[in-house]
């Protein structure tokens, strides 16, 4: 463990900037969007539209938060939660910056694929609890494709492993001081992409919420304080994922001149732009394309990755 | 056969078709009726119907294979219809022929004692929704329909709407009003009972799930309402519920006059504006006989593919966009406002122009209009270039719908499926090449069309078609001819101006025109065009008055709709939506 972790300042400073940043990425998506579109986006709530956020947060707080007579309260209620939750203590892993971050694990990549695997059950109970065909069916697809995606998501970052000889995160970060993992582990990153992307749904993965085929998929019923933890939920796995693939394959904090605090910021600034570009880029896979796609080229390539770097790395050692 | 020949005095100048059917098929009790339209027409007997149908579509040389349009008319309050035979209610089966490139009309006259015929639904499958449509604006029984109920009414509405002595107005009747045990009844009503329509809750391992798919849904372009019968994520049957945009252009038609139903036909298929008073007032100007000067002409082909181009623009991107594509509907958009732009400065309004006019359009071009017209046919060339690399060069996009929803020619005409929809398939057939109307046969295109009639070939026979409409246009620029824009003629509505104060005649019709409308003399036209989702036309029936006595309007995604079964069965929910956005549909149009 190294030094000045998981201080009380750290704690509340990373919970408190990485819901800051959540939210505000409501407002930075629709503005990026729109510019790719050739439109303006939310531009006349304070300077440049930044205060849409809070005025969206007013309005779903005043909202009715309506339960729905038909679905199971408690499990309805409890469901958002999960999601929010999981992944805030995603973060606790996340290395910042040497001396930056909550917690040290020599397993905090474990911890993280452990975490963002209970995500699901929060889709799952959300579908499930809303007693409502539209949201089933989101759930069922949550279900298939997320546990799908979780194999090659864990496979693929083995190679990363594997060069780094370590599960610590803090550990892989400094092992790519002569390189980063996204040259030796290409194919791992691309893999990783698509698996976070279909783990987090977001579009063009968005299947179990598919607007146009399922109305709002497995959120559906959820109206005010309940839609929008789903709503930050899913921009925290956005900044939880590309905080990841930073870390993993592009050096974290590492790089010249800037605070290294600075330079991990800035990355995962750029990989939750890539995010958003995705987004507005691509069509949607049908559930059975996406399903055979992950299961009949997925796993060969993650598995193929695996092989050749296993082969390498011992050919080195040997 | 040659005894029923002699048998039967077949007049001179009796058209080859009919002779036919008498020497053939004995068919001795008919009525050849004159129209306007120079469509053949006989009155056949009931008895015979089934008879001289089926003849037509399978064994007259040549058939007619397409039902183009089946309705019915109230002729109870009719007072032209001098030698035709009497009839209370007639029921018009309108066949169009591929082969021959003609049309023949074939009606029955019924009357109010025995209001029943047997159906066709067994020879056109397409037959079963007009059938369903008569009975429930006329109440015709077809004998042997298999689901003869309500397609546009509500199921609780009392009596037939289109029927003469329907109200029309909301002042004819009581004060409306919804208590709650009358929306506890109308709701129970519209509940989906799937063994009402001969589907199993279960099979042998499964149990099926029932997905109410509408009236309000993101993907169902309107109110629009399908019944889903599911397998997991698979269909196995579908049943589209139609007529919560019913509006009842129809009925309306017969109070308003002539000149004030324009505006009415722009709301039918209301992405098509103008494109949509074209059949319209080419069937009124058939009617009143009025020759259309040539520069009105030009500028209806090129209003018109303006609207095609702004349809087909919003169609594409909505395309995209239900295949979970985001962006291209705001690039298309932007191209959409442009033609917005050009035709407001031309008729002063956006979606819904009216600009066409009974003689002719509303305003000659404005000062400066080629400008503007010449800045965007240069521009939209490039932009569909960029397009095709966005949306039809998408690999995701190909592999959700190539090879989905398809169809094959034999099907879609068997389904009465028009435009592009039937292009799609490889069969070339324009009605603006094969029977060219305001001039159309003065301009250079193509027909595009595709090979394997799937969702992909839908959306790329309409790409292909923008780019033929920009031509089209271009040619319009080029060669905009001078002269009026209005007939001189005492039909058209509003007269020009300029004679009417040199004479009190002209004046007086002026007058009379403006005032009460146009006194059309009576007869009966059919004017089909080929509008943006396919084939649509306007049967009109003058009985010599200021209004339409009946105005049936056909259009094409009526037929299309009732072809979702068909090309959603052994699917997944997400191709049904990629189908619906392939058929390019608006519920207006559907339900009118």
């Amino acid at each position: 463990m190294s030094a000045g972790l998981g201080g009380a300042g750290d704690i509340i400073g990373i919970l408190a900037a990485t819901i800051f940043v959540a939210a505000m990425l409501i407002w930075v998506e629709r503005r990026m969007l729109a510019i790719w579109q050739d439109r303006l986006g939310p531009n006349r709530v304070g300077p440049l539209g930044l205060l849409q956020v809070m005025a969206d947060m007013i309005k779903m707080f005043f909202k009715e938060d309506w339960i729905p007579p038909f679905a199971d309260k408690l499990v309805f209620v409890l469901a958002p939660t999960i999601v929010f939750i999981t992944m805030l203590t995603g973060f606790a892993v996340i290395p910042f910056a040497p001396g930056v971050g909550i917690i040290d694990f020599n397993f905090g990549l474990l911890y993280f694929l452990a975490l963002s695997s209970l995500a699901v059950y929060s889709i799952v109970l959300a579908g499930y609890a809303s007693n409502n065909k539209y949201s089933l069916l989101g759930a069922l697809r949550a279900a298939a494709q997320t546990v799908s995606y979780e194999v090659f998501m864990g496979l693929s970052i083995m190679g990363v492993v594997m060069l780094a000889g370590t599960f610590n995160l803090r550990e892989i970060v400094e092992a790519q001081r002569d390189g980063w993992f996204i040259v030796p582990q290409f194919a791992g990153f691309i893999i990783f992409l698509i698996a976070v992307i279909a783990e987090s749904r977001r579009a063009p993965l968005d299947l179990p919420e598919a607007e146009q085929e399922l109305v709002a998929g497995f959120h559906t019923e959820y109206s005010g304080m309940k839609f929008g933890m789903f709503f930050v939920g899913e921009y925290l796995a956005i900044i939880l994922s590309s905080a990841m693939i930073v870390t993993l394959f592009f050096g974290g904090w590492l790089g010249p001149w800037l605070p290294p605090l600075l330079w991990f910021c800035l990355k995962t600034t750029v990989g939750i732009l890539l995010f958003i570009l995705l987004r507005g880029a691509l069509p949607r896979p049908r559930y059975d394309q996406l399903m055979s796609f992950g299961w009949k080229v997925m796993l060969p390539v993650a598995l193929l990755n695996l092989l050749v770097t296993g082969a390498v790395v011992l050919s080195l050692a040997g | 056969m040659a005894t029923s020949a002699e048998l039967i005095e077949i007049p001179s100048g009796t058209p080859q078709i009919v002779r036919d059917l008498a020497e053939q098929k004995g068919i001795r009790d008919f009525t050849i009726q004159p129209t306007c339209d120079g469509i053949t027409t006989i009155w056949v007997s009931r008895q015979d119907l089934r008879t001289v149908l089926n003849y037509l579509k399978r064994e007259a040389a040549s058939p007619y294979t397409l039902l183009f349009d089946l309705a019915a008319i109230d002729e109870r309050q009719r007072i032209h219809r001098q030698g035709l035979p009497d009839s209370d209610f007639s029921v018009i089966y309108h066949l169009l022929s591929f082969e021959r490139n003609e049309d023949i009309r074939i009606k029955v006259a019924l009357s109010e004692a025995s209001l029943s015929l047997p159906t066709i639904c067994d020879i056109w499958p397409s037959a079963n929704w007009y059938e369903r449509e008569a009975w429930d604006m006329f109440g015709i029984v077809f004998e042997g329909h298999p689901h003869l109920r309500r397609i546009l009414m509500p199921p609780t509405w009392q009596g037939h709407p289109l029927r003469k002595d329907h109200y029309a107005r909301a002042t004819e009747m009581e004060a409306f009003s919804l208590p709650d045990e009358r929306q506890e009844i109308e709701q129970d009503a519209l509940r989906f009972v799937p063994e009402d329509w001969g589907m199993r809750r279960h099979s042998e391992d499964t149990d099926f799930m029932f997905l109410n798919m509408g009236p309000n849904h993101p993907s169902v372009h309107g109110a629009f309402r399908i019944a889903l019968q599911l397998d997991g994520e698979e269909i196995i049957d579908a049943l589209p519920d139609i007529g919560y945009h019913h509006r009842g252009a129809e009925k309306m038609a017969e109070r308003q006059s002539w000149h004030t139903y324009i505006p009415y036909t722009d709301r039918v298929d209301y992405l098509g504006g103008s494109l949509n008073n074209l059949p319209y007032v080419l069937a009124v100007e058939r009617l009143a006989g009025i020759e259309v000067p040539d520069r009105a002409k030009v500028i209806r082909v090129m209003i018109s593919e303006f609207y095609r181009l702004a349809s087909h623009l919003l169609f594409y991107g909505t395309y995209a966009q239900d295949v979970g594509q985001m962006s291209p509907i705001f690039y298309m958009f932007i191209d959409r406002e442009k033609v917005f732009d050009i035709l407001e400065s031309i008729s002063g309004a956006r979606m819904h122009s009216s600009y066409f006019r009974i003689g002719g359009v509303a305003l000659d071009l404005p000062h400066g209009w080629d400008k503007r017209v010449r800045e965007f046919v240069d521009y939209l060339p490039a932009r569909l270039d960029q397009y095709d690399k966005m949306v039809m060069n998408n690999g995701i996009l190909k592999r959700r719908t190539q090879g989905v929803g398809s169809y094959t020619t034999a099907e879609a005409i068997e389904w009465s499926a028009t435009g592009p929809n039937l292009r799609a398939t490889g069969l070339a057939w324009d009605y603006r090449k094969a029977r060219p109307y305001s001039g159309y046969e003065d301009f250079e295109f193509e027909i595009p069309t595709a090979t394997h009639g799937d969702c992909y070939d839908r959306c790329l026979v309409r790409v292909e078609e923008m780019r033929q409409s920009v031509r089209i246009i271009r040619q319009c620029l080029d060669n905009m001819p001078e002269g009026p824009f209005k007939a001189y003629h005492p039909l058209t509505t509003p007269p020009p101006k300029a004679r009417t104060l040199h004479d009190i005649e002209t004046l007086i019709q002026h007058f009379l025109n403006v005032s009460w409308g146009p006194v059309i003399p009576p007869g009966e036209a059919c004017i089909t065009v080929e509008a943006t989702k396919g084939l649509n036309g306007y049967y009109l029936t003058s009985d010599g008055g200021t209004l339409s006595y009946r105005t049936r309007i056909r259009t094409p995604s009526f037929p299309h709709l009732q072809m979702i079964p068909l090309m959603s069965r052994g699917m997944m929910v997400a191709d049904m939506i990629a189908i619906l956005a392939s058929i390019d549909f608006v519920m207006a149009d559907v339900d009118r």
